[in-house]
């Protein structure tokens, strides 16, 4: 956005923790360049067929709501609080404690009180109670109840899409209230009435149609990967074999494709396709479920069901055993949380047992899908790779724990154990920014489009003042991480904060130090950078 | 403004208090038929909201992992922080219960040094900790006014509340911690901007009125000293379901009695409900095992779906053209 001014970040970190002067319910949103996303576009609702698809923007005065749009949010509400317990009990569980409220990383980074996870949830709570709670009927403002009017809508679209649904507030509060839970029946209900983000409707109606998010069609996919075996071989002397949609391969792997896609993201994917040539898997790639993220996630459950629909179908097709996931955040909360209860049972599918250790995935026993982390991890404990962790000497590293892996599984030690094996510098951010208490790229949930700039850098920034940290402490210069988002999300959060430092996957990492067959003599990473031997 | 209002309406109460007790037949009417009245709305309102709660389902499995999941053999894992099963999932809603364990991680944050800083922070945990810790005391030292004779280890608790025996009569200690965390909620809420920017008047209303309770308690123990007999006869009474007409029991007594019978009537519809919702908290209740073991959506509904057919359907001439192998030529 050249059009955007965009404050330096020693104006932009000039933060006052001071509320305005107005009651929270008397105070209206303001779109402020900058800090909102674009809205979705009429196509890309069509293609899903979601409700009310026009042209409008989340500046306009008029958002071409459909006459009963009230009816149609308060009739979903119902259906939510029906359906769901965790939506039900957050509404009235809160005691306003206040322990989640500097826990956000919008509010570090911004002092908008609203974006306190506790108020964001009472923009929601506040229409709940006016209209399902006998109390809030009859006393109104006195319970914290208020009208819905479209005010609050469009303060509802403001918030919600400055939630990145990390759940990093869930760990501090007392009762686990999640507020990723509310901002997603937050934004199911603002899909009903056609209120979404381009952002997030594009890459879901891409996903739908072509498989992946960047709609490339089968054969631009084998173009891009037949691409990244020409560097694989340029560096490394080996030429690895990309084998897609191949029946009765032991292995499917999905990816997210923003491994295949786009840089730094790429060198990852250069990591998994050497991996898997090294060690000899029996795998294949698939075109139709070209892609491990979901950005249905984002959006409303149905979603995250019909894109999700994809890995299992194809896994039936091609008669695979087992399935191995990539690197990526919110995928591995759908396959985590969701997928062997939306499209399961995977009966069709054997127990995952690694062809190399003889390792049985216990974990994974129901959804049959390993997370290439802990398949890593398993050949690294039993000593199945031979890794040279000199090749990354030049660079010295820390570990963002990307919110998803993090704080929806617990995966933390695996990608640790890789890194440690894969490089001989590793150090840890402060303890109060990593692990269940990792802070986010300020980019997740779709937020992640140039528009939305500003809004990125202030959500990001506690993220890159903890690598700030490094930087000074030990001389940290790249940022590993273990989502394709990130990838991407914290390369611009670097340029703008830290900009010493660069970002690449683990796998990237592993597959710098992994010393292969037949290779020749190597004098550069995967990046082609000089080693430092 | 909440503020404000909240302390109207303890004002309002307080004066309700009082012009019961004046008049004989309404505090009649506060002995024998009120109690009966709140410990009903309590009773039935508590049930209510539970099975309303549980009622809903819980399609998904949501836990908010703060831990190592069980993984390979050889990786330390955290089954209290992130439970593969329902022991450890019970073990870890008893930290939360017991110790507050989410509140102890509390952290806060400042810009210094242009970057964020964070801080320890557990003196929400500790006065939470003593809040609900000496709420609890007291609640279970009243029991002595509703069994006859005193089953013997509330007066040990008692005599342990009241171990250091200062003034006379003994001071209790969970008095002064319930007084000092109060002071210690109520000021914080104040106090700090944005808790104030966040409170509403039922946040204030209910710190107050808990207080109110507290010191008309403590002033009937300390200052204006109750007939404790007067008292005990009442009490005994309602608990055998014949109440006894109350005997001079004083303005403080029917104070005290005022606040308790609002704060148990009011309890079911409040945030105080916590009490009860914490235990059915999808994302600390459960165990994170999604991968493991299947669980069932009870309304697993069907969605459209783009399916292999309709793919090939559309691609088929680039993918045949990329060299990928179709099901269809
Ligand atoms: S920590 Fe939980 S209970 Fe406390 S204000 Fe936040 S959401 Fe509410
Ligand atoms: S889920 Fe994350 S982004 Fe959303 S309110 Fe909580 S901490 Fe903030």
């Amino acid at each position: 956005m050249s059009s955007l001014k965009i404050p330096k970040p020693d104006e932009l970190i000039k933060i006052q923790y001071r509320p305005p002067k107005t009651a929270w319910q008397d105070t209206p949103v303001e779109f402020r360049p900058g800090t909102w996303s674009y809205a979705g576009a009429a196509k890309n609702l069509t293609a899903l067929g979601l409700p009310n698809p026009r042209a409008w923007q989340p500046a306009d005065l008029d958002w071409k709501l459909p006459p009963d749009w009230r009816e149609i949010i308060l009739e979903g509400m119902k259906e939510r609080l029906e359906k769901y317990r965790s939506f039900r009990l957050f509404m009235d569980l809160c005691v306003r404690c206040g322990a989640c409220a500097d826990k956000c990383h919008f509010y570090i980074g911004t002092g908008d009180p609203k974006n306190m996870p506790v108020l964001r949830a009472e923009l929601l709570r506040s229409v709940y109670r006016r209209y399902f709670t006998e109390s809030g009927k009859r006393f109104g403002r006195l319970v914290g109840a208020r009208d819905l009017t479209v005010d609050v809508l469009k303060e509802w679209f403001y918030y919600f899409y400055q939630c990145t649904e990390c759940r990093r507030c869930s760990v501090f509060c007392p009762y686990g209230i999640d507020q990723a839970e509310i901002t997603m029946m937050g934004r199911e209900l603002l899909d009903l009435v056609g209120c979404n983000i381009n952002w997030v409707v594009e890459p879901a109606a891409n996903c739908f149609r072509t498989g992946n998010h960047l709609g490339i069609q089968p054969g631009g996919i084998k173009d891009m990967l037949e691409f990244l075996a020409d560097d694989i071989e340029d560096r490394t002397g080996v030429r690895v074999d990309i084998p897609l949609n191949r029946k009765g391969a032991e292995i499917l792997f999905v990816a997210p494709s923003g491994d295949y896609f786009a840089d730094p993201g790429t060198y990852t994917c250069m990591g998994y396709l050497m991996l898997f040539h090294e060690i000899g898997l029996d795998y294949t790639m698939s075109t139709y479920a070209s892609e491990g993220g979901n950005f249905g996630l984002f959006h409303s459950h149905e979603m995250v069901k019909r894109l999700n629909a994809k890995i299992y179908a194809e896994a039936k097709r091609l008669g695979v055993k087992w399935i191995i996931g990539g690197e990526c955040g919110h995928m591995w909360r759908v396959v985590n949380q969701y997928m062997d209860t939306m499209n399961g049972p995977a009966d069709f599918l054997e127990m995952p047992v690694s062809p190399i250790t003889g390792t049985r995935f216990e974990n994974a026993r129901a959804t049959k899908m390993v997370h290439i982390a802990e398949f890593t991890a398993d050949l690294i404990g039993n000593g199945k790779l031979r890794l040279d962790p000199r090749r990354n000497d030049h660079l010295r590293v820390t570990f963002h724990d990307s919110c998803n892996p993090a704080r929806a599984m617990g995966i933390l030690e695996e990608p640790r154990h890789i890194i440690r094996s894969a490089c001989n510098v590793f150090r840890e951010m402060a303890e109060d920014t990593i692990r269940e208490k990792t802070l986010c790229c300020g980019a997740g949930a779709g937020l992640g489009n140039e528009e939305n700039f500003e809004m990125r850098m202030r959500g990001g920034m506690p993220r890159a003042m903890a690598v700030r940290d490094v930087v000074e402490k030990f001389g940290v210069n790249r940022l590993a991480c273990m989502c394709a988002i990130d990838r991407v999300t914290l390369t611009s959060l670097m340029e703008y904060w830290v900009p010493q430092v660069s970002v690449m996957g683990v796998h990237e990492l592993l597959a710098n130090a992994l010393v292969m067959k037949g290779e020749k003599e190597r004098t550069t990473d995967l990046r082609g950078d000089p080693l430092s031997l | 403004m909440n503020l404000i209002g909240s302390i109207i309406a303890i004002s309002l109460l307080t004066l309700l208090a009082l012009g019961i007790s004046a008049s004989r037949d309404l505090s009649g009417v506060l002995t024998a038929v009120v109690p009966y009245v709140a410990f009903a709305v309590f009773l039935c309102g508590f049930v209510y909201r539970i099975l309303k709660w549980g009622s809903a389902p819980v399609p998904f499995r949501i836990p908010t992992t703060c831990g190592q999941a069980e993984s390979l053999r050889w990786i330390r894992r955290e089954p209290l922080e992130n439970p593969a099963g329902a022991w450890s999932a019970a073990g870890r809603m008893a930290l939360e219960v017991l110790l507050f364990r989410s509140l102890f991680r509390n952290t806060r944050v400042e810009i210094a040094g242009g970057r964020p800083v964070y801080g320890s922070a557990k003196w929400l945990w500790f006065f939470a900790l003593l809040f609900h810790g000496s709420l609890l005391v007291i609640v279970l030292r009243h029991l002595r006014f509703f069994v006859e004779p005193i089953v013997p280890w509330v007066d040990a608790l008692s005599a342990l509340d009241g171990f250091f025996e200062t003034g006379a009569p003994t001071l209790y200690l969970s008095d002064a911690g319930l007084l000092l965390a109060l002071a210690f909620l109520f000021l914080r809420r104040v106090v700090v901007a944005r808790l104030r920017y966040l409170s509403l008047f039922t946040d204030y209303f209910a710190l107050l009125l808990i207080a109110g309770v507290a010191v008309t308690g403590l002033a009937m123990r300390h200052v204006f000293p109750a007939d404790l007999n007067a008292v005990k006869t009442l009490t005994l009474g309602w608990a055998t379901l014949s109440p006894a007409a109350a005997g001079e029991t004083g303005i403080l007594f029917s104070m005290h009695l005022c606040f308790v019978f609002t704060l148990m009537a009011w309890f079911p519809v409040s945030k105080l409900m916590h009490a009860g919702g914490v235990f059915l908290s999808p994302t600390r209740g459960q165990a994170n095992d999604s991968r493991r073991r299947r669980h069932v959506n009870p309304w697993n509904a069907p969605v459209k779906v783009h399916t292999y057919e309709e793919y090939e359907d559309e691609f088929r001439d680039k993918m045949k053209a990329a060299g990928l192998p179709l099901e269809k030529e």
